[in-house]
């Protein structure tokens, strides 16, 4: 299994010719493997890319999309765009925020991480939520609450 | 693949599909797919293979067919029936309906004479639910790729600038720039290296636009792009697209290699000495990446941060080399302009604005989805007769433009929607997000919102943005709380002013646009809240 994530990664890696243009991407492939990025990833890609640390560092960084910290069993992702901002998105992040954990981290037990993201797009369904990958639509605090109870979480 | 053989294809294709009895179309765009579309979908391919009626009916996959809040939504072409919010049981029962089947599926039918289908016009949309996305010989039997095939054969660059120009396209992203003199700055530019980037990371929260183009008319931007390729002069082509838009992408890997695999894209295209060749390049979640340097940024691998212009990018873009960026709705109205000619186009829309406006409506608004509507169509006819009007309130305000934008009150609804309206009436196009807001919404909360967004969003290169946006934001929290002063307010315009002239990128410009918006137009909603007792 580890062995085999390092040869996807490399495989990754010399698609791109090891350019350090493609870093973003390598990134991307990174993530999907390991889950986030540790340090040593982050090295190791330094290296292979012969780009310096701080730029690898700085770039997954800036972007959201990149985790340096592992994530939770369960996440769950609340959409804040504009459409779900009206029609309560914030309740349900609230609710969220109460039992599992502040937005950006996992809870103390490592079984949810909670996110919110910009807009993901599906305002018809507003307020809608990313629930491990999958968009669930016109949630409310309610069915959260449900849902976190099936799951374990008081 | 030569350009009889495309012929050739497209009328087999009709040919085929005229032969099939019916042709069931589920619309597989993310909104209807989070509400069941692909169990739909199964359940009619089942009930067709139980029936025995493989190769007379078809079930296929479809772009965005509109009514997101009624979804799934299936389309049957045999009767051009619009069906909602159909479980999967009751979508076998279109295969082959009995008298009983038929009065249960008419409950489920939609009006499509009803304003919200018959307001529109759809140039862009033309094709979103009238192809599988994902098949390229239903792009083809919809006449696609014949404006590659005309502007390579038939037309010199030089020629298609000038089509672009006199249909008077202006840029989809938000800024309205006219894309026949953009095409053109581009071509001029002497060095053999360019490129043609497709801006699709639509980050304005509440706008789904280029989504639903991408899911469900892939190869319309590919062939768009390819043409700007022809006009300017460049061989290779990006596509940045948001990295939460998962179906999109791979919708769009799909189609780059049907192309590919059909000569449509690469070397030689139509055996013709033109070649051009597509990449993706995912986004990490960062709006500010939207802005195209700091989208270039982006695709060297770097952090997405704006840089000084000019140079503009046609002069000196990806790698340093002559780039042309347009919205990924600008490449999709290139192909219709093309083979209709650009007169054709003009003669649509008001003065200054051509052609068609694709707007996603979200909000406090009784039918959410994607329409099409010629420029110049009131807010009052997208609000009210298209989208239904407001259930169980009252109007309030409509916000366009994101956070680069404002929200537009009442006393507007009767504005003609395009670029110069807009901007006169403090709002903007943007990117076609138009959310409707009721009673229920607070003006200075939703302007602290925005600012909250852009502060998040802020890439920090320049103070007036990094600190500014923070300082707005603080103080629009301080009023939303009641503890503000009129002093605040004061400070709140001169900050907005500050930000307005000083900020290094198009984010930090027009950061404060809201807050000046929602002051213009809302002010008493502030002064209500101010700690020396305006409040009830
Ligand atoms: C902060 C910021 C975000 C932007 N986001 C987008 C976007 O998501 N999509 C887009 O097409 N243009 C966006 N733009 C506009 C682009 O910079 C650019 O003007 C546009 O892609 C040009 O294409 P067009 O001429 O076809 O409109 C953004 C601009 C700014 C300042
Ligand atoms: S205005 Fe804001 S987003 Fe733009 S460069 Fe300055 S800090 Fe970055």
């Amino acid at each position: 299994m580890q062995d085999n994530r390092a040869k996807f990664l490399e495989r990754a890696m010399s698609r791109h010719h090891y350019s350090g243009d493609a870093l973003i991407e390598v990134l991307h492939t990174a993530q999907e493997l390991y889950g986030y990025l540790t340090p040593e990833l982050l090295k190791t890609i330094a290296r292979k890319l012969r780009l310096p640390p701080s730029r690898v560092l700085g770039v997954a960084t800036f972007y959201h999309f990149f985790s340096l910290a592992p994530k939770g069993e369960h996440s769950y992702t609340v959409c804040l765009g504009t459409a779900c901002y009206v029609k309560g998105a914030l309740g349900l992040l609230e609710t969220l925020e109460r039992r599992c954990a502040k937005a950006g981290s996992t809870s103390a037990d490592g079984k949810v991480s909670v996110n919110t993201a910009r807009c993901i797009g599906a305002c018809g369904l507003a307020p809608a939520i990313i629930r491990d990958g999958e968009i669930v639509g016109r949630v409310t605090p309610e069915m959260l609450e449900a849902e976190l109870s099936t799951l374990g979480i008081r | 693949m030569t350009v009889e053989e495309l012929f050739e294809l497209h009328s087999e294709e009709q040919a085929r599909l005229r032969r099939l009895e019916n042709r069931i179309y589920c619309c597989t765009a993310a909104g209807c797919v989070s509400c069941g579309a692909e169990g739909l979908r199964s359940a009619i391919a089942a009930a067709i293979k139980a029936e025995g009626l493989e190769g007379r009916v078809e079930v296929c996959g479809s772009g965005c067919l509109g009514l997101c809040s009624k979804g799934p939504l299936v389309r049957s072409a045999a009767d051009g029936a619009l069906y909602g919010e159909l479980p999967p049981e009751e979508g076998a029962l279109l295969v082959r309906p009995n008298p009983i089947d038929r009065q249960r599926l008419a409950a489920k039918r939609l009006d499509t004479n009803a304003p919200f289908f018959a307001r529109q016009l759809k140039i862009v949309l033309a094709n979103s639910g009238q192809v599988d996305p994902e098949r390229l010989a239903d792009y083809i039997a919809a006449g696609g790729y014949q404006a590659l095939a005309k502007a390579v054969t038939e037309m010199t660059p030089q020629e298609v600038i000038e089509e672009i120009k006199r249909s008077g396209l202006r840029g989809r992203g938000g800024a309205g720039y006219p894309t026949g003199l953009k095409w053109e700055l581009v071509a001029r530019q002497p060095s053999p290296v360019k490129y043609v980037v497709c801006n699709a990371d639509e980050g304005d929260p509440g706008a789904f636009m280029d989504r639903s183009v991408l899911e469900g008319d892939p190869h319309r931007v590919l062939e768009g792009m390819a043409i700007a390729g022809y006009a300017v002069g460049a061989q290779q082509g990006y596509i940045y697209v948001r990295g939460e838009y998962g179906l999109a992408i791979q919708r769009l890997q799909t189609a780059i290699k049907q192309a590919e695999r059909e000569k449509l894209l690469g070397n030689r295209v139509f055996e013709t000495g033109f070649q051009f060749r597509v990449d993706l390049r995912i986004g990490a979640g960062a709006f500010v990446c939207g802005e195209e340097t700091a989208l270039i940024a982006s695709i060297e691998g770097k952090r997405g941060q704006p840089r000084q212009r000019p140079p503009y990018p046609p002069e000196s873009g990806l790698w340093e080399k002559p780039t042309l960026i347009n919205n990924v709705e600008t490449f999709a109205n290139v192909p219709p302009i093309i083979t209709e000619g650009g007169d054709w186009f003009a003669s649509i829309g008001t003065e200054t604005s051509k052609g068609t406006k694709v707007f996603a409506l979200a909000g406090k608004i009784a039918h959410t989805g994607l329409i099409e509507v010629p420029m110049g169509t009131t807010l009052r006819t997208i609000v009210f007769e298209i989208g239904g009007g407001v259930p169980g309130g009252k109007f309030k305000a409509a916000q366009t433009g994101g956070p680069s934008g404002g929200c537009i009150p009442e006393q507007f609804l009767d504005v003609p929607v395009d670029y110069e309206s807009l901007t006169n009436i403090g709002s903007m196009m943007g990117s076609g997000g138009l959310i409707v807001m009721d009673e229920s919404s607070d003006m200075v909360d939703v302007a602290r919102f925005f600012m909250e967004f852009c502060m998040d969003e802020s890439c920090g290169k320049c103070i007036p943005c990094r600190a500014g946006t923070v300082q707005m934001h603080d103080i629009l929290s301080r009023l939303t709380r009641g503890e503000g002063t009129a002093e605040d307010i004061r400070l709140l315009e001169e900050l907005g002013a500050l930000l307005r002239e000083t900020s290094l990128c198009g984010l930090g410009q027009t950061a404060p646009n809201p807050v000046m918006s929602t002051l213009r137009y809302f002010r008493h909603e502030y002064e209500a809240k101010l700690a020396s007792g305006g409040r009830q």
